[in-house]
C-alpha cells in the first residue's frame, strides 16, 4: 500500500523537555519522522515546548509551535492548522497520553482528525492495566498475577489476602515506572500504594506479584497494516527482573537464551503485536523464569521509546522511520533497507557483534541520593558499546560512561574486607556490576555470586573472564601474546600498562590500532554502504576499505559529541554537534562523528558522512584519527567531554578547528584566567585557589562569607557549593577529598546580583552577540537551573554597554574562533565576569531559534575560515527580536528520593522549555506552564525561609494573599508576616514534634505553593530536606528562590489563561 | 578461559586465504564446503541439521555456545557438518537445560572446530568470491599440497550419507492421517510438526519406488530436506515423478521443493552463497504478505523453469526475488525452498503444515 491519499497535513507532538524516563530519544525519533514526512511531500506542523531539540530547528517542520503540551494549547493549535491527522507514536509517553486524550474527548473526531501509528483503541489495550491483561488473556499470553486497584484498601487486600509478599506497584499512565516500587510487607505497601495512587494521573495502580530474579528480555517489533510483522531486536537485562530496564545494563541480542525460549518469546511478542493491531513500532518486555519455560508479559508500549532507539542503533534498522512510513500506509515489504540498498523493511537484522547498553546516573552530583536501583528509572543517559565480545562490548562501556573508570576494578571497593564485599553484594545498586568484579576478584564464586544477585551466570563467567585476564596480565612477562589477547577485549594500553604494572615499550610490545567493522543489518550478508563503524581489534579494517573506495577531494572534518545525557550536559549539545555536521555538509566538507549515545540525532548513520559509534578517549580517538586522517577535528561543540581531548589531540598533531587548546586552557585554569582578566582589565568576584580543608577555611575567612567553592573544571557546577559558615567549608572539602580530584578547589566571594549570560561567535576579528540574557535568580543558583529571560529585561543602557566591551575583550584576547559563553554578575551596578566557557553552550539552541541567528551554522563556517562579515553579520549585539522567550528549567526531583529540591550553584535540572511571546509576563507564563506548573488561584502558600530572606518574602506574602491565598508558616516566618499585617496560620517545624507540622499540613492537601529556603540543605536528614521532599512526592511546587516565587506571583497577577495568550510559529520569526 | 592455553589451528580457503585461529572439539584435519549462516540462535539445531552435510559452517554470529548443547534440541541423531567456525565459543554455558558444552559436542561426533578467527572478514570473503572449499586444520601443512587437496573436494552426492536405509514409524495420539515423509536428510521438526497434528508419520528411506510408498496408502507424502546439489539424484526425482501421477497430497521443504521441481521440468541453479540464517523475507504472493524464515539452502528452483502447465511460483524472496515455494496445479502438491518447521528460527510460517493437514483433508 502506498502513501495514503487522505493524509496531507500531520500534527507531530514531541516529548517536552528532558526528563528521567524521557530523554533524547525522542528527538531522535521525532526527527527522523518529521524527515520522512516531509520527504513524503506531506505539510507538517510540530509541537514541542523543548527547544534544545533538533525537531524543532526550522526546517525540520513546516510550522513549528514551541509551546506547552498540554491538552489546552494542543487543541488551539489543531483549531488553528486543521491538521487531518496526528502521529501519537513517536512523541515518547508524553505525545501518545496526549493523542489519547484529545481522542477519547472526541475532539479528535470533532475535528476531522485521524490518529495514525496507534488508534485510541490500541493505546488503550496496552496501557490501561486491566484491559491489557484482558487482550493478553484472549490471546493467551501469561501475565504476572495481579490486580488493578483504585482505592489504597484494594491493594492492600489484594496482597494481603491472594497474592502475598513481595509485591511490585505501578502507577497507570507514569513516566519510567514514576511513583512505584516492591514492598516486602504491608507497611511498605501502605506508603508506596498511597504514593502510586496520587501519581497515576489516573489514580489507579497495578499490584503484581513480585517476579524478581526472573530474567527479563525484551523485544522491538514491528507490524504494518497488511499484518506484516518482524521483530528487529532482541534485548537482554544484565540485572534480572526487578531493576527498571532504563537502569539496567542491556546487552542485544538476548545471550542466554536457547532458540526454543527465543522462537517462543519471539512468537509471544508477534501475537501481543497483532493482538493490539499497532501500525508501526512496539517494545514488548517479558520475564521468564530462569529455570523453566514459564515467561509473563511485563509490559508492552505500543510506541517507539528508549528501547527502540537502542533497538536502532545497536542494528542499524531505523524504527522510527519505519514506523512514519507504516503510519502513513507503506507497508514493510514496500520499504527499502537503506543500509543495504538491497533489501527491504521486511526483514529482520541480523548482527555479527554484541552491544551493550550502560545507564548513566546522577549520582556523582547527588552524593546524597540513595543508589538503590528499583522499579523507577533514575538514569538520566545511556551510552552503547559495540564489541565483537561482551567483555570487550564492557571494557568500552565502562570507558564510555565518564565515570573516570578504564577497567572494571572500582577504587571505592579496594578498601572493603572480603566479607563486606559479600554482603554489599545484596544491595541493588548503581554500582553492582563492578562489586561482582571485586568479589570475582576477591575469589567469590560465580555460584555464590549468581545466587546472591540472581544476575544470570553467563554474565558473571564473563566477568570472571576478564578477572582471569587480568591476572593473567599480572603474572610474568607482558609478552606480545599477552598484549594482543587484552586488545581484543578492548583494553586501553594506559589500562594495560596499569593492570600488568610494565610498561609496553620497556617490555618491546608493539601497540596496536584499532581498525573498523561496519555495523550493515545483515552479518555482512549483503555488501553494504552505510558508513557506520565501531572499532575491534582485528586485521580487516572496513572502515579504510570504504575511504579507498570513496576517495573524495573534500575536506575531511572529525566532529566529537557530547556522550551520555547527564545532569549539565544534555541534549543541547547534541543539538550543536548536529548543526556543526549539517554546516560541514553544506560547506563541502565530509563530516564524521564520534559518539557513543545511542539515543541521539549525531548516532543516526546518515547525519554525518560517517559514523564512529565508540568511546570518546584518547586512546580510541588516537585510533580514530590513524584511520580517518581528517584535515580537522572539532571539539567545540560536543560538551565538556569533546573539550576534554583538546590538549591530547593537539599533541598528537591533530588540527583543531576553531578555538585553540591554549585558549581553552587559558579559560580553566585559574591562575591564567586571572592574568588574563588582569590584561583585559575586567573584574571578577574576589578568589583564591586551595587545595587542603585548612588552605580553605583560611581563604573563606579572608574572603568573608557566604563563599563558593568548585573545583576547577567543573561541569554543570558539580559539586559547587555556596558556604555560609565554617562547618559548611569542612563538610565540603571532606566530600571532594573523598573523590580525590586531582585538581585544586576555587574559592570566591559569592556576590548575589542578578546574572547575565552571553553566548557570543567570534572570528578573530569581529564577534557577534545574537542575544544578552539575564536570570530571574539572583546568582548563586546554577545558570541552568535559573530561569532564564532573552532579551534581558532589567539591565540599563550602560550595563549592556559594559557587557558589550567585556565580551568582545575577552572572545579576542582568548582568540575565540567559534563559540564562546560568559557568564555575568551584575552587582551594585557593576559587571563582574563569574566564567568564561570558549565552547558551545547550553542556551545556544533556544538562542539560535529565538533570534534566528544560526549560531552553530556561523561558527563552523568561521572555523573553516569564513569570517563574520563574508557570512553577511557585523561586529557587536544582534538587534533584538519582538518575541521574548522564558527559559524554564525541568527538575527530575519526583524520581530522585533523597535529593533536596532546593537550588543552588550545583546544577539540578535536567531539561527546560521555553515560553515565547509578546510580552515578558506572557512568555514567563508559558515557560512556567511548559515546566509544568500549575496557575492556582486559591488555595494555601506555605512560608519556611531563612533569615536574610525574611524581608524579602512580606511584599510576596501579601501579594499571594490578596490573590485570595491562605497563608501558612513556621515560628519565624509567621511571626514576621504577621507582624507586618498579613493573616498567617502558624504551624510547626517536624523538630518541634507537634501538629499541625509541615508534614501533616502538606499531607492535608490544603497547600498549592510552597516557598522554601534553608542556610543548608543536601542532606536528607534535615528538616528542611524533609519538607521540600515531602512536596516534591505530594507534587506541590516548591520554590526555593523568592525571586522564582516572584515570577510566579506575576503570573498569577494576570488571571490570564492559555487561551488568551497567543500560539507563536517560531518559522516565523 | 585458558588464556595462552589453547592450541593452534588454522582455516584454508580455496582462494589461498589462511585464517589462523584456536582449536576446539576434534583435533586434525577436515575439508568441506565453507558456507555461512547468519542465524543468531539455535546453534545445536544448526550442527545437527544434515543439510550441511559436507560443509564448514562459519557462524556469523560471535557469540556461541552460550546456553550450552541438551539432548532434546537435535535435528538429527547425530551432526553431519564436516567442520566448524566461531569467533568465540562459550566455556561456561548457562541454562537450565544445558547439559554440555560445545566443545565438547563437537568432540562426542568428532568434528574439527576452529574459533577466534575474524569471521566477519571470512563471511565478507565468501559474499564476494561465492562458496568456496577449505581445511580446518590442527597440524602443520604446506599451503600448496593444502590447496590441492582443497582443490579436489567436492561435496558430491551426499543425500545417501544422512537418510538411512530403514524404515520407521512414529505415531500421533489421535491419528487422523497416514503421512509418508521422504527422508532426504530429514530435520527431526518436521516429523514433530505432523505428529502434533495428528498424523502417523513413515519415514521412508530416500531411494524408496514409488510402488513402495503407494503400497502404505498415505494420505500424503512430506518431501523432506537435505543437503547437496538437487541435481545428484535422479533416481529420486524419478520416483517423484510417478507420485505426482497419483494426486497424492504433497509437501515439500527445501531439497524436497527443488527435487519436486526437477520432476516437473524444472531447473535449479547454484547461488552465488546461499541463503542461510533465520531472517530471510518471504513472500505469500497469495496473501500478500511477507514472512520471517528460517533457511539452508546453497541451490534454488529457477522461477521462470515452472511452466504454467504444471504450475506456478506461489513464494519469492523479498530480497533476491529469487523461487521460494511453488504451487502446483496438475497435482495436489506445494512446495517452499525454507524451513517453515523452524528450529532454529522463527514459527512464523508454520501454518503451512495447517494447509498440509487441509489439503489431504480435502483429498480424503
Amino acid at each position: 500500500m502506498p502513501l495514503r491519499s487522505d493524509i496531507k497535513k500531520v500534527l507531530m507532538i514531541g516529548s517536552g523537555p528532558i526528563v528521567i524516563g524521557q530523554a533524547a530519544e525522542f528527538d531522535y525519533a521525532g526527527s527522523q519522522a518529521c524527515r520522512v514526512l516531509k520527504q513524503e511531500g506531506l505539510e507538517v506542523v510540530l509541537v514541542n515546548s523543548n527547544p534544545a531539540t533538533i525537531m524543532t530547528d526550522k526546517h525540520m517542520a513546516d510550522k513549528i509551535y514551541i509551546e506547552p503540551l498540554t491538552l489546552d494549547c494542543l487543541k488551539r493549535i489543531i483549531e488553528m492548522e486543521k491538521p487531518d491527522s496526528i502521529l501519537s507514536t513517536l512523541g515518547g509517553q508524553t505525545g501518545l497520553t496526549l493523542s489519547m486524550q484529545l481522542a477519547e474527548e472526541g475532539f479528535l473526531e470533532s475535528h476531522n482528525v485521524k490518529l495514525l501509528g496507534a488508534n485510541p483503541l490500541t493505546i488503550h489495550k496496552a496501557e490501561d492495566r486491566q484491559a491489557f491483561k484482558d487482550t493478553m488473556e484472549e490471546i493467551g499470553e501469561p501475565c504476572i498475577p495481579s490486580k488493578v486497584v483504585e482505592t489504597l484498601e484494594d491493594a492492600m487486600d489484594f496482597a494481603n489476602n491472594e497474592i502475598g509478599y513481595p509485591v511490585i506497584v505501578r502507577p497507570a499512565f507514569t513516566l519510567g515506572g514514576t511513583g512505584g516500587g516492591i514492598a516486602n510487607n504491608a507497611d511498605e505497601l501502605h506508603e508506596i500504594a498511597i504514593n502510586g495512587l496520587r501519581m497515576s494521573p489516573i489514580h489507579q495502580i497495578l499490584v503484581e506479584r513480585c517476579i524478581s530474579g526472573w530474567k527479563e528480555i525484551e523485544f522491538e517489533v514491528i507490524r504494518d497494516a497488511k499484518g506484516n510483522v518482524i521483530t528487529v531486536c532482541s534485548m537482554e537485562n544484565f540485572d534480572p527482573v526487578g531493576v527498571h530496564t532504563g537502569d539496567s545494563i542491556v546487552v542485544a541480542p538476548a545471550v542466554t537464551l536457547a532458540d526454543r525460549e527465543y522462537q517462543m518469546l519471539r512468537t509471544a511478542a508477534l501475537n501481543i503485536i497483532q493482538a493490539l493491531k499497532v501500525e508501526g513500532g512496539c517494545n514488548c518486555q517479558f520475564a521468564l523464569k530462569p529455570d523453566s519455560f514459564e515467561y509473563a508479559v511485563i509490559e508492552v508500549n505500543p510506541r517507539v521509546s528508549r528501547s527502540s532507539a537502542l533497538a536502532s542503533k545497536a542494528t542499524g534498522y531505523p524504527i522510527a522511520k519505519v514506523a512514519t512510513r507504516i503510519a502513513i500506509g507503506y507497508s514493510l515489504d514496500e520499504i527499502l533497507n537503506q543500509v543495504t540498498g538491497k533489501t527491504y523493511a521486511c526483514f529482520e537484522p541480523a548482527i555479527d557483534y554484541i552491544v551493550v547498553k550502560f545507564p548513566k546516573w546522577p549520582f556523582d552530583k547527588f552524593v546524597y541520593a540513595k543508589k538503590t536501583l528499583g522499579t523507577q528509572m533514575k538514569a538520566t543517559g545511556e551510552i552503547m558499546a559495540i564489541g565483537p565480545s561482551f567483555e570487550a562490548a564492557m571494557m568500552k562501556a565502562v570507558r564510555s560512561i565518564e565515570l573516570g573508570m578504564n577497567t572494571m576494578r572500582k577504587r571505592d571497593f579496594a578498601a572493603m574486607s572480603d566479607e563486606e564485599v559479600l554482603n554489599k553484594l545484596h544491595d541493588v545498586d548503581v554500582d553492582r556490576s563492578f562489586c561482582v568484579f571485586e568479589a570475582l576478584k576477591r575469589g567469590i564464586s560465580v555460584d555464590t555470586i549468581c545466587e546472591i544477585t540472581k544476575i544470570d551466570k553467563w554474565f558473571v563467567s564473563k566477568l570472571k573472564n576478564l578477572k582471569e585476564l587480568e591476572d593473567w596480565l599480572s603474572e610474568g612477562d607482558l609478552t606480545q601474546e599477552k598484549y594482543d589477547t587484552a586488545k581484543k577485549y578492548c583494553y586501553l594500553d594506559k589500562s594495560i600498562e596499569e593492570i600488568s604494572g610494565k610498561s609496553l615499550k620497556e617490555c618491546g610490545i608493539e601497540k596496536r590500532h584499532a581498525v573498523y567493522k561496519m555495523v550493515d543489518t545483515c552479518a555482512a550478508e549483503f555488501s553494504a554502504d552505510t558508513p557506520y563503524f565501531y572499532s575491534t581489534y582485528d586485521e580487516e579494517n572496513e572502515a579504510e576499505e570504504f575511504l579507498k573506495q570513496h576517495p573524495t577531494d573534500k575536506k575531511k572534518v572529525l566532529v566529537f559529541g557530547s556522550g551520555p545525557i547527564r545532569i549539565g550536559q544534555g541534549i543541547e549539545f547534541d543539538y550543536c554537534s548536529v548543526h556543526c555536521v549539517w554546516a560541514l555538509k553544506e560547506m563541502g566538507c565530509e563530516a564524521i562523528l564520534c559518539n557513543n549515545n545511542p539515543e541521539t540525532v549525531s548516532t543516526d548513520f546518515d547525519t554525518g558522512d560517517r559514523l564512529y559509534f565508540d568511546p570518546l578517549t584518547f586512546e580510541d580517538v588516537d585510533s580514530l584519527i590513524a584511520t580517518e586522517k581528517p584535515d580537522g577535528v572539532v571539539v567545540q561543540f560536543g560538551g565538556q567531554t569533546a573539550i576534554k581531548l583538546t590538549k591530547h589531540l593537539q599533541e598528537i598533531g591533530a588540527n583543531i578547528m576553531g578555538t585553540c587548546a591554549e585558549s581553552i586552557d587559558a579559560a580553566e585554569d585559574r591562575e591564567l584566567f586571572d592574568e588574563l582578566l588582569e590584561k583585559c582589565d575586567i573584574p571578577r568576584p574576589a578568589g583564591e585557589t586551595v587545595f587542603t580543608t585548612e588552605e580553605a577555611l583560611q581563604a573563606a575567612n579572608r574572603l568573608g562569607y557566604p563563599v563558593l567553592l568548585r573545583p576547577s573544571y567543573v561541569l554543570g557546577g558539580q559539586n559547587m557549593i555556596i558556604a555560609h559558615a565554617d562547618s559548611d567549608v569542612e563538610e565540603y572539602m571532606k566530600i571532594i577529598t573523598s573523590h580525590k580530584l586531582e585538581n585544586p578547589v576555587l574559592i570566591d566571594k559569592y556576590m548575589m546580583g542578578t546574572e547575565v549570560e552571553v553566548d557570543a561567535i567570534c572570528d578573530g576579528t569581529d564577534f557577534l552577540i545574537p542575544g544578552i540574557m539575564e536570570h530571574i535568580e539572583r546568582a548563586g543558583i546554577h545558570s541552568g537551573d535559573s530561569i532564564s529571560v532573552y532579551p534581558a529585561q532589567t539591565l540599563n543602557e550602560r550595563v549592556k554597554k559594559v557587557i558589550i566591551t567585556y565580551t568582545e575583550r575577552l572572545a579576542k584576547a582568548l582568540k575565540v574562533i567559534g563559540l564562546v559563553n560568559i557568564q555575568y554578575v551584575v552587582y551594585d551596578h557593576q559587571v563582574y565576569v563569574i566564567e568564561v566557557n570558549p565552547r558551545s553552550s547550553r542556551t545556544v539552541p533556544y538562542i539560535s531559534k529565538v533570534t534566528g541567528v544560526p549560531m552553530v551554522d556561523i561558527a563552523t563556517k568561521i572555523m573553516l575560515g569564513h569570517s563574520l562579515r563574508e557570512q553577511g553579520y557585523t561586529s557587536g549585539l544582534y538587534p533584538e527580536c519582538e518575541y521574548i522567550a522564558v527559559k524554564v528549567p525541568v527538575f527530575s526531583f519526583e524520581k530522585l528520593h533523597d535529593v533536596d529540591t532546593q537550588l543552588g550553584p550545583e546544577m539540578k535540572s535536567t531539561g527546560e522549555c521555553l515560553g515565547i511571546a509578546k510580552t515578558f509576563s506572557e512568555a514567563l507564563y508559558k515557560g512556567l506552564i511548559a515546566a509544568g506548573f500549575k496557575m492556582q488561584y486559591s488555595g494555601g502558600v506555605l512560608f519556611t525561609v531563612r533569615n536574610q530572606d525574611k524581608p524579602e518574602i512580606i511584599d510576596l506574602a501579601s501579594r499571594f494573599e490578596a490573590l485570595g491565598f491562605d497563608i501558612y508558616a513556621t515560628g519565624g516566618t509567621a511571626s514576621v508576616l504577621n507582624r507586618n499585617m498579613i493573616a498567617t496560620n502558624f504551624t510547626y517545624r517536624i523538630k518541634e514534634e507537634k501538629e499541625p507540622n509541615v508534614i501533616t499540613l502538606l499531607e492535608s492537601g490544603k497547600i498549592n505553593y510552597v516557598i522554601s529556603t534553608s542556610e543548608t540543605g543536601r542532606d536528607p536528614a534535615r528538616d528542611s530536606v524533609k519538607m521540600r521532599r515531602k512536596a516534591s512526592e505530594r507534587s506541590i511546587a516548591c520554590l526555593t528562590s523568592i525571586d522564582t516565587a516572584n515570577a510566579l506571583v506575576s503570573c498569577l497577577e494576570m488571571h490570564k489563561s492559555i487561551d488568551d495568550v497567543e500560539m507563536v510559529d517560531i518559522t516565523k520569526i | 578461559m585458558n588464556f595462552g592455553k589453547d592450541k593452534t589451528a588454522y582455516l584454508i580457503l580455496s582462494d589461498g586465504t589462511v585464517f589462523k585461529g584456536k582449536s576446539f572439539g576434534k583435533e586434525g584435519t577436515v575439508i568441506g564446503e565453507t558456507v555461512f549462516t547468519t542465524a543468531m540462535t539455535g546453534y545445536q539445531e544448526t550442527l545437527t541439521d544434515p543439510s550441511y552435510c559436507g560443509q564448514i559452517v562459519t557462524q556469523t554470529f560471535p557469540l556461541i555456545g552460550n546456553y550450552g548443547v541438551n539432548s532434546i534440541d537435535y535435528e538429527s541423531d547425530g551432526s553431519a557438518v564436516s567442520g566448524y567456525v566461531v569467533r568465540e565459543k562459550c566455556d561456561m554455558p548457562s541454562n537450565f537445560r544445558c547439559e554440555d558444552s560445545i566443545d565438547n559436542f563437537l568432540k562426542k561426533y568428532g568434528i574439527i572446530g576452529i574459533y577466534d578467527i575474524d569471521t566477519r572478514k571470512l563471511t565478507r570473503i565468501i559474499r564476494e568470491t561465492g562458496v568456496m572449499n577449505g581445511m580446518i586444520t590442527t597440524e602443520e601443512f604446506q599451503l600448496e599440497k593444502a590447496l590441492e587437496e582443497i582443490g579436489n573436494y567436492k561435496v558430491g552426492r551426499v543425500v545417501p550419507k544422512v537418510s538411512t536405509d530403514k524404515i520407521e514409524k512414529f505415531q500421533a495420539e489421535n491419528p487422523k492421517f497416514n503421512v509418508v515423509l521422504m527422508n532426504y536428510g530429514y530435520k527431526y521438526n518436521i516429523r514433530r510438526e505432523l505428529v502434533n497434528r495428528g498424523c502417523n508419520v513413515t519415514v521412508m528411506p530416500w531411494n524408496s519406488s514409488a510402488e513402495e510408498i503407494c503400497a502404505l496408502n498415505p494420505d500424503g507424502i512430506m518431501l523432506s530436506n537435505g543437503p547437496g546439489d538437487p541435481a545428484d539424484n535422479p533416481e529420486a526425482v524419478e520416483t517423484l515423478k510417478k507420485l505426482i501421477e497419483k494426486q497424492i497430497p504433497t509437501f515439500g521443504i527445501c531439497l524436497g521443493h527443488q527435487l519436486l521441481a526437477l520432476a516437473n521440468g524444472g531447473r535449479t541453479v547454484k547461488l552465488k552463497y546461499g541463503h542461510r540464517g533465520e531472517n530471510q523475507p518471504v513472500t505469500d504472493l497469495e496473501l500478500d504478505r511477507t514472512f520471517v524464515t528460517s533457511q539452508n539452502h546453497g541451490y534454488a528452483v529457477v522461477n521462470d523453469s515452472i511452466s504454467e502447465k504444471v504450475g506456478k511460483v506461489s513464494h519469492i524472496n523479498a530480497n533476491d526475488g529469487t523461487c521460494e515455494g511453488v504451487k502446483y496445479s496438475n497435482a495436489p502438491a506445494f512446495t517452499v525452498q525454507f524451513h517453515p518447521e523452524a528450529c532454529g528460527g522463527p514459527h512464523d510460517t508454520a501454518y503451512l503444515f495447517d494447509e498440509f493437514i487441509k489439503l489431504m483433508e480435502e483429498h480424503k
